[in-house]
């Protein structure tokens, strides 16, 4: 009965997404229907809350009589990861979009009082249009509440590899992003359609982007880590299809972050701070499309429908292509914003919208190209790492080079000879990081060495800005303690999230040049050497799980005879789906981990047992999860800045 | 100065333009020179056989799993035997193979044939779907009319 009920509610929702369109287009004109097309936002988000909350509780109890339940639940499986199964299949994924996307039209409604009536009925009325595309194709293509003709006894049990804290929480995180995007899309096309986009329109659109790219951050980064410990591969990002497509938005995000700044504060770069707008949430559901089509080979995807490919790339063409058309009929009249110089804080911003922008198009044609290769020459092919680390790594580099002179570069006409003064010590620390680490650690590696010192400079560069701002050291102490509380949170944000961007080169380039590897079959008591280490197998036993049995190795980490740790890898056997999975066991040394495979059981050359014993010594590893980490509090801390939330004027 | 145009939005564009211009002349730079080595063409054994790949070409082999051909070696490396319906090719793979890696089943090895003609993998791709077949390697088959749905038993060619 609830699963009918939510079913019912899902397609109430769908209705009122209709009604949030009409209501709100027609809103704009006539006052007193914007408060009807509010109503209907808020009431839609209520629909498919219902349908999720009912999803949910078939997952809790275990109602094998709902299809999806019974495809991807089982009884023995911990509530956790029951709840969780909930968005672990397709069709609760999609369920989980249309929650969220429908959530951000209902917060617009109930918390966009400072909004301009007009531009916020039109809003409403764009969120409703794609709140009505994306709930159609959940209610007639994908419904997760359909019942089955015959119910099972047991379920099939969620994938065991999705079984996991970290997996868990990546869906809703990751989503929160990609559909926050709709939000700043429907601003967009709500502004294109007024035909106005000032600095005001920048202030209103850009808190929205921020939450978005914070929580996309998040979720991209909980993937990733993921992967590192679930996969047991000990890498940490692969250029899949499917982690591409999870990046551009995140790129294209970061380049509107910026460019919504300069529109805020000068009124410059507007149409393009609206392209960008529409562009965002079209590699979000681009990458909606790529992940759930089939289209391309990738290591982690959705079990794949190509009819179900067809209608989402519809759902994608209808929607962005009639964006982007209306952006080509109306942006030429948008009034061009304030000049700036070619050296001033405007250009800066400038030069790195456009390097993330060149970089989002090397990732997207990497991603696409085996797809235009086939078509074209007809011989399926793929595009591996070498191409994204050469295009992607020089692009971001340079951008990671002009960093930190933006924030330190006046607006409108500036002075790159005094920001280059002011960065003096940071350039002195990063270039003796740099050789510091290229003198030390063997074996020597000048490439990464670099990497090391551009990761040094961001984060130097970062807090040469705070000393600037709050005269440390040139000033007396309580003269830079009151600078210091009476920065904005604004502030604080960029600069913890360019420092956080910073802690992320640093692990990434370390890690990736320095990590050591090492496997081979051990019987008991057998020794394998890693780098410093020598790890040993103790002993090998059998666990009971709660859905799962498996064999739990005792191995221990010595660094010249003095015992460093005891990791316990697991290699589990879940009867459910039949499969085994390895749970690997990570070591924290400081920032570095030592990571831990016990592969399976084979013959050793003496007759008796032996397990496979894969170990890698990734250093500095940590700081590629802390990174990200940084950069997502610091968009929160500028979220909770007083100006986003009450500046925005209220206008008669 | 001749060329600098008078207008002021004229002036605007060749500004805009010279500062685009040569990051995406360096990007399109980059992503032929990047595109040269990082291509990996796909191919069943049958179709490596009959296009002569080069050893040391970095390439993807696709095909089912022979049943039978796994053999674990102590020292961590694995050997077994991608077949599709004409040919069998051996791979020889260092490292742990993915949970979902069984003998008959459709799997996608990344790497190159060593001198001798051994495939030598670097990675070994079998997914999280349990019914997973790549597609690559479902096309193929379909070609040679291996393809019977799921479930059913394919014939092998002789190792």
């Amino acid at each position: 009965m609830t699963v009918e009920l939510g079913a019912f509610a899902l397609t109430l929702a769908l209705a009122l997404s209709l009604a949030q369109a009409a209501l709100g287009f027609a809103g704009a004109r006539r006052p007193s229907l914007a408060g009807a097309g509010e109503g209907a936002a808020i009431g839609a988000f209520a629909g498919v809350a219902a349908a999720f909350a009912a999803l949910v509780a078939a997952f809790v109890v275990s109602d094998f009589s709902v299809t999806n339940v019974a495809a991807n639940s089982h009884t023995a499986k911990p509530l956790l990861y029951k709840v969780a199964g909930a968005w672990g299949s397709h069709e609760g994924s999609m369920l989980l979009w249309c929650l969220i996307l429908t959530g951000f039209g209902a917060a617009v409604a109930a918390f966009g009082r400072g909004l301009p009536a007009g531009l916020k009925s039109r809003a409403l009325g764009v969120q409703g249009l794609l709140g009505l595309l994306f709930l159609a194709y959940t209610v007639f293509a994908s419904n997760p509440l359909a019942r089955l003709a015959g119910p099972p006894i047991e379920g099939r049990s969620l994938n065991p590899l999705l079984q996991d804290p970290a997996l868990a929480f990546h869906p809703p995180f990751l989503y929160l992003g990609y559909v926050g995007f709709s939000v700043v899309f429907s601003f967009a096309v709500a502004a294109l359609v007024e035909g106005r986009v000032d600095a005001a329109w920048a202030r209103w659109a850009r808190p929205w982007t921020l939450a978005a790219w914070s929580f996309l951050t998040v979720g991209i980064a909980l993937g990733s880590f993921w992967a590192y410990y679930e996969l047991g591969w000990g890498g940490w990002w692969f250029w899949d299809p499917v982690e591409n497509a999870s990046f551009m938005p995140w790129l294209i995000g970061a380049a509107l972050l910026h460019s919504a700044v300069v529109t805020e504060k000068r009124g410059a770069l507007s149409g393009w701070t609206v392209f960008l707008a529409l562009a965002a949430f079209t590699f979000s559901m681009l990458g909606a499309f790529l992940v759930r089509s089939g289209v391309l080979t990738s290591v982690h995807a959705f079990a794949v429908d190509p009819t179900r490919g067809v209608l989402l790339l519809s759902i994608l063409g209808l929607s962005s292509g009639a964006a982007f058309a209306l952006f080509a009929w109306r942006a030429p009249a948008l009034a061009p914003g304030g000049v700036f110089a070619p050296a001033s804080r405007e250009s800066l911003i400038v030069l790195n919208n456009i390097l993330l922008t060149a970089a989002t198009g090397a990732v997207m044609f990497g991603t696409l190209y085996p797809l235009i290769y086939e078509a074209v020459a007809g011989a399926p092919i793929t595009v591996g790492p070498p191409y994204f680390n050469l295009v992607f790594g020089v692009l971001m580099g340079l951008a990671m080079l002009a960093l930190p002179f933006g924030p330190l570069t006046a607006w409108k006409r500036g002075d790159l000879a005094a920001s280059a003064d002011r960065l003096k010590l940071a350039a002195a620390v990063a270039v003796l990081v740099g050789f510091i680490v290229f003198a030390l650690v063997s074996p020597r590696k000048a490439l990464a060495s670099g990497g090391v010192a551009l990761g040094a400079w961001v984060i130097a560069g970062a807090l040469a800005e705070v000393a600037e701002r709050t005269r440390a050291f040139k000033a007396p102490w309580p003269e830079v303690r009151r600078r210091l509380t009476g920065l904005p949170r604004g502030a604080w944000g960029m600069t913890l999230a360019h420092a956080g961007l910073g802690v992320f080169i640093l692990g990434a380039c370390y890690e990736t040049a320095w990590k050591v590897e090492a496997a081979e079959a051990l019987s008991l008591g057998g020794q394998l050497r890693l780098g410093a280490f020598e790890l040993t197998l103790k002993d090998v036993g059998t666990v009971d799980g709660p859905n799962y049995l498996a064999e739990r190795g005792r191995i221990t980490v010595t660094r010249a005879g003095r015992p460093v740790c005891a990791p316990e890898p697991e290699r589990r056997f879940y009867p459910a789906g039949k499969q085994s999975t390895s749970e690997v066991a990570l070591c924290n040394l400081g920032v570095s981990q030592i990571y831990v495979v016990l592969g399976e059981r084979r013959a050793s050359p003496d007759g008796g047992p032996a397990w496979l014993v894969r170990s890698y010594f990734n250093p500095w590893v940590q700081l590629i999860y802390l990174g990200p980490l940084l950069m997502a509090l610091g968009g929160l801390l500028s979220l909770s800045d007083r100006r986003l939330r009450f500046a925005v004027g209220r206008k008669p | 100065m001749t060329f600098w145009p008078k207008s002021r939005t004229a002036r605007r564009r060749l500004t805009i333009l010279l500062a685009v211009a040569p990051v995406l002349a360096l990007a399109a730079g980059l992503t032929l020179w990047g595109l040269r080595d990082s291509i990996s063409l796909f191919y069943t054994p049958a179709q490596a056989r009959a296009a002569h790949v080069a050893p040391g070409r970095a390439v993807q082999l696709g095909g089912l799993v022979l049943p039978g051909s796994v053999v674990k070696h102590p020292d961590g490396r694995v050997a077994f035997a991608i077949a599709d319906k004409q040919e069998t090719a051996r791979v020889s793979y260092q490292g742990d193979l993915p949970d979902l890696f069984r003998e008959g089943q459709g799997v996608v090895a990344e790497g190159s044939f060593d001198a001798a003609g051994v495939f030598q993998a670097k990675r070994v791709l079998a997914k999280h779907d349990e019914k997973y077949m790549p597609r690559e390697v479902a096309d193929a088959l379909k070609k040679q009319g291996e393809w019977r749905g799921d479930g059913a038993a394919p014939a092998y060619g002789k190792p």
